[in-house]
């Protein structure tokens, strides 16, 4: 089948390639076969398809590198297939998901089976990352050589801490020999045992057990220490704090394989959004104080946190709706991202090539996929945006099966009107409400 | 008794490592080794140049290989061989290493030979012993017959040390065998390869002197001896690799990997062989490829030509004076 379509009049921003201009995009055989600012400029296009962008934005599908679902395990929480839908219509076409299951994905015929059932049931790309240390227990390490061979694009306990440094420090020197990239939480397990939020004036006030901010930095410097002794490709999977910031912003410097990312939550809201006892604020990393919020926001401008991720984490009624200590850690956020992503460019933060770049470009770049741009020969994984589109959250709306929005009646603008894999649309805003 | 028709091999009276031998003393030890070859595959295998002798064998590590290879040796040269295993020596009562070689010491023997699995107590014994001391393995330390025995092989095969191409490839972390053969094989002029994942080599392996690779395959280009070495049971189920599928997977010497090296490269192992973990039987099992079988032979060989190199020491110095 040589089906063609033709994109014109878009404003086409691909960071991969510094383009942001008006032109047209040609989508031949699921593949980006033409791009430019010249092409379909005359409305002659003959093409049985043709879209008129109407002056809007045509990006590269979105990758959000950090997507926990339910399945396999906890399928009520959330499928591959519910997650794809909630995926697309975040605009975002490649999702990386974490090994947190039951079971675990620590082994090869497990790796397999989640690309299996994407295959079958997903709207968008699922990328697995296979666990670091078997049953996410942070004693024995995971096999890596194998896990990379079954499509495991990175290795991570998800959002536990190894706790021991020296099982650490032989994960890292192992998946250095395969090259393989290690995504590290950061947060001392011990000094934010029984946490719920981050020490400070409110907690104190609301009286919720808390954790120090500098529980994520003091895991940050050990980390960096030991990626420092066994040059493993080591990515911060969610950093929150100003302090970390500054440490990987040096390591940086020294040159060091680190890279990082952020959360939508943590740029948006700060500790104070807890309120009342809020159980869908309890995310981790928790939210921060103001001065870490901004410090956030600073360094996706500065470029020192390379990635903005949604950190989706669907939870259910049972799960949430208990008292704030007992509630579950989570949010979801694959429909949200963008919205809040684009609240940067709308504050005069960043550019608007730089916040899709954490999006697109980057993760593509530190997970080694052929994604996140729209260069000629790559699979059409595009997403059509309207910067301006205002709207305001509502749970009821949301594609993903559990509805633990922290962003419930809020207003942003900016989302997603359309987005394709492979030259298919997988959401279309118009056709669906 | 020896009389000064021997010359002098060795300039000390012990043989700890490969790393203080020179190039003479290494080459003089594999010319007599070459001569106790001949013997010992000849019908009468005694010779009478440790006659009077005594030979204390002293495990702290079971080693059945290593300890009947040095027992043959020296029974074949003749001497009163002793073997103490650490099951029936005080030391498993508590003795100190110390107590335990002062003990030895009253017995007055001529030559110990020392397995530990700490490294350094051979050279701590050769230091409070008025014996010869011969290490048979110190921890990860050193295991100098061992190197010594597989350049025996190597030679014998026809293969000269200059430029020779040799690839270990495993545990060298651990691997007495792999420093033994470093210091021995550069010292020859032959140039290393060390191959193995990051865990299980030391952060400054290159500073050896040697070629660091990861990747097996590339590691084993135009090789023309391949070294494996034994991983330990406890070390593959998680502490330092994931499991043995994968160790073999990545770093498990196989048919298709061999063909990598150059043709009519050698295959050795110290064994005791992991089959299916560091080499699979096709490989070790191939007479067209494998000198495991001869590395066994010449352990023997070897080992009487150190001990009868380091008994002509003993005889010079006088050492064995009340």
């Amino acid at each position: 089948m040589n089906r063609r379509i033709a994109f014109r009049n878009a404003r086409l921003v691909d960071p991969a390639s510094n383009l942001d201009a008006k032109g047209g995009l040609l989508v031949e055989n699921g593949k980006i076969a033409d791009v430019g600012p010249r092409l379909f400029n005359d409305a002659d296009a003959k093409d049985p398809e043709v879209i008129d962008c109407k002056g809007m934005i045509l990006a590269p599908g979105l990758i959000d590198m950090r997507v926990f679902t339910g399945e396999p395990g906890s399928e009520h929480r959330e499928t591959l297939e519910s997650a794809s839908l909630a995926a697309a219509a975040g605009g975002v076409t490649t999702i990386v998901v974490m090994p947190n299951t039951d079971p675990v994905i620590d082994e090869p015929s497990l790796v397999d089976f989640i690309r299996r059932r994407a295959a079958a049931t997903a709207k968008v790309r699922v990328v697995p990352m296979a666990a670091l240390t078997k049953n996410l227990a942070g004693e024995v390490m995971t096999e890596i050589g194998l896990l990379t061979e079954a499509g495991a694009v990175a290795f991570t306990d998800g959002d536990r801490t190894i706790s021991n440094t020296r099982v650490l420090r032989r994960a890292l020197a192992y998946a250095s020999t395969f090259g393989a990239l290690v995504v590290g939480h950061a947060e001392d397990p011990d000094l934010s045992e029984g946490a719920s939020v981050t020490e400070g004036e409110y907690a104190m006030r609301l009286g919720l057990p808390a954790a120090p901010a500098a529980a994520e930095a003091i895991i940050v410097e050990r980390d960096i220490r030991l990626v420092e002794m066994t040059g493993a490709r080591y990515h911060f999977g969610q950093i929150s704090t100003r302090a970390s910031l500054d440490v990987i912003a040096a390591a940086k410097k020294r040159g060091l394989p680190i890279t990082c990312g952020v959360a939508a939550h943590n740029l948006a809201l700060n500790e104070l959004d807890v309120g009342a006892y809020y159980t869908f604020m309890k995310v981790k990393p928790p939210l921060r104080s103001e001065s870490d919020r901004s410090a956030m926001l600073e360094g996706v401008a500065s470029g020192v946190i390379d990635v903005i991720v949604s950190g989706h984490d669907p939870q259910a009624a049972d799960t949430k709706r208990q008292p704030f200590a007992q509630a579950a850690f989570g949010a979801v956020g694959l429909e949200t991202l963008l919205p809040v992503a684009l609240g940067l460019h709308h504050d005069g933060r960043a550019s608007l090539s730089l916040v899709l770049k954490t999006l697109t470009a980057a993760p593509a770049k530190i997970l080694g996929l052929n994604a996140g741009t729209l260069a000629k020969g790559t699979p059409a994984d595009l997403v059509l945006i309207d910067q301006e589109d205002p709207f305001t959250v509502r749970e009821g709306e949301l594609r993903s099966r559990a509805r633990n929005t922290p962003f419930e009646g809020r207003s942003f603008h900016g989302r997603a009107q359309k987005t394709y894999v492979g030259g298919e649309c997988v959401f279309d805003r118009k056709a669906r409400r | 008794m020896t009389t000064a028709r021997a010359e002098t091999i060795l300039k000390s009276s012990h043989l700890l490592g490969t790393e203080t031998l020179s190039v003479g003393e290494i080459t003089a030890l594999l010319d007599l080794a070459d001569t106790y070859v001949a013997l010992s595959r000849s019908n009468n295998k005694k010779t009478d140049v440790l006659k009077g002798r005594t030979l204390i064998n002293l495990f702290f590590e079971a080693s059945t290989r290593t300890q009947s290879s040095f027992e043959l040796a020296g029974k074949r040269l003749g001497a009163d061989v002793l073997n103490m295993s650490v099951k029936t020596s005080s030391v498993s009562k508590g003795e100190t290493l110390i107590d335990t070689a002062t003990t030895l010491n009253a017995m007055r023997p001529d030559i110990l030979v020392v397995r530990h699995q700490d490294s350094g107590a051979a050279e701590l014994l050769s230091r409070k012993l008025d014996c010869g001391v011969v290490n048979a393995g110190d921890g990860s330390h050193e295991h100098p017959t061992q190197a010594l025995l597989d350049a025996l092989t190597i030679r014998r095969r026809g293969r000269k040390f200059e430029g020779l191409l040799v690839a270990i490839c495993g545990d060298v972390l651990h691997s007495r065998v792999a420093r033994s053969n470093i210091n021995l094989l550069l010292k020859m002029g032959a140039r290393v390869r060390l191959i193995a994942p990051r865990t299980l080599l030391p952060g400054d392996a290159d500073r050896f002197g040697v070629e660091i690779f990861h990747d097996m395959r590339k590691g084993l280009e135009g090789v023309d001896v391949v070294m494996m070495l034994r991983l330990q049971l406890e070390r593959m189920s998680g502490a330092f690799v994931p499991s043995t599928r994968e160790y073999f997977r990545f770093y498990g010497l196989d048919a298709e990997k061999v063909k990598l090296a150059r043709p009519g490269a050698l295959v050795m192992h110290p064994g005791p062989m992991n089959r299916g973990v560091e080499i699979d039987s096709a490989v070790a099992d191939d007479i067209e490829v494998s000198v495991i079988q001869e590395q066994v032979e010449m352990g023997v060989a070897i080992r009487m030509a150190v001990l009868d190199a380091l008994s002509r020491g003993l005889a010079v110095e006088g050492r064995n004076a009340p």
